[in-house]
């Protein structure tokens, strides 16, 4: 792999940029595999990636129907953030936290991982209470979480309207200085031409159209460009996808596809240096280094699969955007567009063993899963690897909708992505 | 945004006017306390989410505020028919697949 560096940059600058080599290769698949991924997004790549790097399983194909980091990884709105209440899904997006900061230098690839601080608003009594209870238990988790007052929220986002005379009037915040934003393709490129330079075949356009089982084992899958590929274990990040691959193994997941709306405005300049979310009103809003306003909506009601949601669900985030910002209300909308996302009951993922022999599931993300790529791959990768759970992955097994053991995130992840 | 018809009103009307309420036709188990913990979590939690034909429950909240089924592709988003709760739709499909 050509490394990258500011000499680097200097050199090819000479040559006009004629000679850089290609990110990654375009193989053909073998016929067997150690593992397969299925699923070339932001966290199946980053499977591939540990898995080749941290367990020596460099024998692993990435499967993808359609382009590296095309689904959800390239539609989200790009917020890292790990204050979330619960141990179990606390620890695992801390985990998560941990490899984004070091993740430029590990990749060398720069992923523009910018920890800005992330701003949830309370709006209520109830809000604030469920604020400091959060915040709380952040900090016996070792996570940096403060709350502000509505001064301290004015003293972040002089521009935002705290002066109590909205309809929910802002009464403060949880504020975790760690958080941030990163380029969300380049976490895609970055792990893909890693993992490519570890030896792992990414297969682009190849849909995976049966599963291969013997005797409740799986062996491989069919797709519909190379025909069968076998494998000792599959694992499957599909996100919206999931409940599709599931039922080709011959099992159900408990999960609910819904589209996922969000959308850019023309690049103003630099006004906004920070993530400013709101469960309450329903809207969060923050600033790339281009200039756009990128502004997530909540997700529609009703389920499907079509990468496109309704008309009101952006309205509705647009009303609350003007609200707290009065100053953003002639900016013009330039991109919005919408992505599947795979919701939990509890929203919390499901990172599990399945019913069927060797096969693995990575999913459930629902609204919140890019935060997560670095920590749900790596976890992955070692439960991959090992064929038995990663202790941080366990919480997060399948049938726990069966024994009951639900981690109800709904408080953290309900609407804040 | 979706034209959905109210059965009750006899209309069709704009998605904002509804809220959608889930799976259609789910059976709550006869007798809970005889569930085993596998039958009472799918009956929770496990719900159909086809790449397809969906039945599913809409309320008309801002209307007669009552409760019918739709048919619905989730594909396409297209809606196929409205129908009563206690009837049968009359178009079906294999789950995830074409309508028929």
């Amino acid at each position: 792999m050509q490394r990258y560096s500011g000499f680097g940059l200097l050199k090819n600058s000479v040559q006009h940029h004629e000679n850089w080599q290609r990110a990654w290769r375009n193989p053909t698949p073998k016929k067997h595999y150690d593992v397969i991924v299925v699923g070339g997004g932001g966290h199946g790549l980053a499977t591939a990636y540990y898995l080749a790097k941290e367990h020596g399983v460099t024998n692993v194909a990435v499967l993808e129907k359609g382009y590296l980091g095309g689904g959800n990884t390239g539609r989200n709105t790009t917020i890292v953030r790990s204050n979330y209440l619960w141990d179990e899904a606390a620890l695992l997006y801390e985990h998560a936290m941990k490899l984004w900061e070091g993740l430029s230098q590990d990749l060398n690839y720069n992923v523009m991982f910018s920890q800005r601080g992330v701003l949830n608003l309370g709006h209520t009594l109830q809000d604030m209470r469920d604020i400091q209870r959060r915040v709380n238990a952040n900090r016996l988790n070792g996570i940096d979480s403060e709350v502000l007052d509505t001064q301290g929220v004015q003293k972040i986002v002089p521009f935002m309207d705290c002066t109590g005379n909205t309809r929910y009037p802002v009464l403060g915040a949880s504020w975790q200085p760690r958080a941030g934003v990163a380029r969300h393709d380049a976490v895609a490129w970055g792990y893909a031409r890693a993992a490519d330079a570890l030896g792992v075949d990414l297969i682009q356009q190849t849909e995976v159209v049966d599963m291969l089982m013997e005797n409740g084992t799986i062996v491989g899958v069919k797709t519909d460009r190379y025909g069968e590929i076998r494998a000792n274990r599959v694992g499957c990040v599909v996100a919206g996808n999931s409940s599709v691959l599931a039922k080709m193994a011959g099992f159900e997941l408990p999960l609910e596809s819904h589209p996922l709306q969000a959308l850019v405005s023309e690049p103003i300049k630099p006004i906004l240096d920070t993530v400013v979310m709101s469960n309450h009103v329903h809207g969060y809003v923050s600033q790339s280094d281009k200039g756009d306003l990128v502004i997530g909506a909540g997700i529609d009601a009703y389920t499907g699969y079509g990468q496109r949601g309704s008309f009101p669900t952006i309205e509705h985030t647009l009303q609350a955007i003007i609200e707290l910002f009065p100053i953003f209300s002639r900016v013009r909308m330039n991109r919005q567009w919408g992505g599947i996302v795979d919701t939990c009951p509890d929203a919390c993922p499901i990172i599990s063993e399945t019913p069927v022999q060797n096969l693995y599931f990575n999913c459930g993300w629902g609204t919140g899963g890019f935060k997560a790529t670095t920590g749900s791959g790596h976890v992955f990768a070692a439960s991959l690897a090992k064929g038995e759970m990663h202790p941080l992955a366990k919480p997060f097994s399948m049938f726990r909708f069966h024994t009951g053991a639900l981690v109800d995130e709904h408080g953290a992840a309900g609407v804040a992505h | 945004m979706l034209s959905i018809y109210c059965p009750h009103c006899a209309e069709h009307r704009d998605e904002e006017e509804f809220h959608y309420k889930g799976q259609a036709h789910i059976a709550r188990p006869s007798d809970p306390d005889k569930c085993s913990d596998e039958e009472w979590g799918n009956y929770m939690y496990f719900r159909a989410n086809p790449r397809g034909i969906h039945h599913e429950v809409w309320v008309h909240a801002l209307g007669c505020r009552k409760f019918f089924n739709v048919t619905r592709d989730t594909r396409s988003y297209q809606v196929f028919e409205s129908y009563l709760i206690g009837t049968s739709p009359s178009i079906t499909g294999e789950q995830g697949g074409q309508p028929s």
